[in-house]
């Protein structure tokens, strides 16, 4: 079966989705995503979904747990790149995703994870080192 | 009551012999239809083809508009029509050019209390009858046609997207909005956010005279599919009745911004912007 590398840029995780969406992938992804967040430690997660022609209703809730899943383990989902046609289709079958944060293109997603980061940091200035020691295995 | 050979075979005789003279008389009578809006030497060519198209079927052995040997007359029928359509004509005028053509054979015929003469006339004038509703037919088709790509163009024209500032779109709606244009305005917004990774659209409805339900409708899901494309819907240009009506209507902008005018729209914007930080 095919798999969707996850890659850790940064403090950032970035999952490009280049293949055809099947069930079997996108369940695979979200346990994958899941155990790298904890192994790095990172705060921040793109999903991008450029290449995507087609999103169901199936990987539309998919994207929508692995962006709860995530948000549990203190790492923010972003959704980038939706083409307009799949905006479209969403609204048209009534699913707006909701709670998922989205961005243009992956520039504009680091960037809102960055702004993030940056009031986090203003948080932690005086006591606690940032993005350190805030995610424990469960 | 069908043309016989033999009356085809008169005809096209009878068209022979007295060409000139009968397209001058059919451009006469044509002419007055037409109240002078064809100069003549133009409707004289236009009769003298058509003439040798009806000469030539007739000679063909055509007994039917329908005809293999008619196909040559249908086609400069189709190209009259054609042109009329859009040279502004009106159907009828374009028919009553052909009919003309009726009046002038009549008048070239001998003897008329001739019986054989006058069943000659009624076959012929069935032929011809034909050929007019023929060219009614393609008239309306072309300005079916016609229509048709115009009301394309207008859809293509009506729905500019501009850049209004760094990162921010906006859509000027102008006009009534329907399903088809409120697609087309969804598709190019949409897209151009994407073209230009602008993470702010404005839709300015100052132009839009009325908002319903359905109007409603379409904007919030243009606005629900920019958010989940990871942009920011602004509505702006609502008038003071507008206001009203959707108030009165029921409808739920729910944490949609509105603003009174574009400026507003923008400032807003630009504000919105500066405080996240950018």
């Amino acid at each position: 079966m095919e798999r969707v590398p996850v890659l850790k840029i940064g403090d950032i995780l970035l999952v490009s989705i280049q293949i055809d969406m099947e069930d079997q992938v996108a369940l695979q992804l979200q346990e994958d995503l899941a155990e790298r967040i904890v192994a790095t430690g990172v705060h921040g997660v793109i999903i991008d979904i450029s290449a995507l022609d087609i999103v169901d209703s199936f990987v539309g809730r998919t994207i929508a747990t692995i962006a709860s899943v995530s948000r549990v383990l203190d790492a923010e989902t972003v959704v980038v790149g939706m083409r307009p046609a799949v905006a479209i289709t969403l609204v048209e079958l009534g699913l707006s995703l909701p709670g998922i944060r989205t961005a243009l293109n992956v520039e504009l997603g680091i960037e809102m994870l960055g702004r993030r980061a940056d009031r986090d940091d203003e948080l932690f200035d005086d006591d606690d080192e940032p993005g350190q020691a805030v995610v424990t295995t469960p | 009551m069908p043309l016989s050979p033999d009356e085809a075979s008169r005809f096209a005789e009878l068209l022979e012999g007295q060409a000139e003279q009968l397209a001058g008389r059919w451009t006469e009578l044509a002419a007055a239809g037409l109240r002078g809006r064809l100069s003549s030497a133009e409707l004289r060519r236009q009769t003298a083809d058509l003439q040798r198209g009806f000469q030539q079927a007739f000679a063909g052995g055509a007994l039917d508009l329908g005809d293999d040997a008619a196909a040559e007359l249908r086609a400069q029928l189709n190209e009259l029509s054609s042109n009329r359509a859009r040279q502004g004509f009106s159907a009828t005028e374009t028919a009553v050019s052909i009919y003309a053509f009726k009046d002038a054979t009549r008048d070239a015929l001998g003897d008329q209390n001739d019986a054989a003469v006058l069943r000659d006339y009624v076959a012929f004038s069935n032929f011809v009858d034909q050929a007019a509703l023929f060219t009614f037919d393609s008239y309306v088709r072309v300005r079916e046609a016609i229509i048709a790509d115009q009301a394309e163009q207008l859809l293509e024209l009506s729905t500019p997207v501009v850049k209004l500032w760094e990162g921010v779109v906006a859509v000027p709606l102008v006009g009534t909005l329907d399903s088809a244009r409120a697609q087309v305005v969804m598709e190019r917004l949409l897209q151009t956010l994407v073209d230009t990774g602008s993470p702010y659209a404005i839709i300015d409805i100052t132009g839009v005279p009325a908002v319903d339900t359905q109007v409603a409708q379409h904007i919030l899901k243009t606005v629900v599919a920019a958010r989940l494309m990871g942009a920011d819907c602004i509505i702006s240009g609502i008038r003071p009745q507008i206001a009203q009506t959707i108030v009165a209507l029921g409808i739920e902008f729910g944490d949609i911004a509105t603003k009174a005018s574009l400026a507003d729209a923008l400032r807003h914007v630009i504000s919105q912007s500066k405080r996240s930080g950018r």
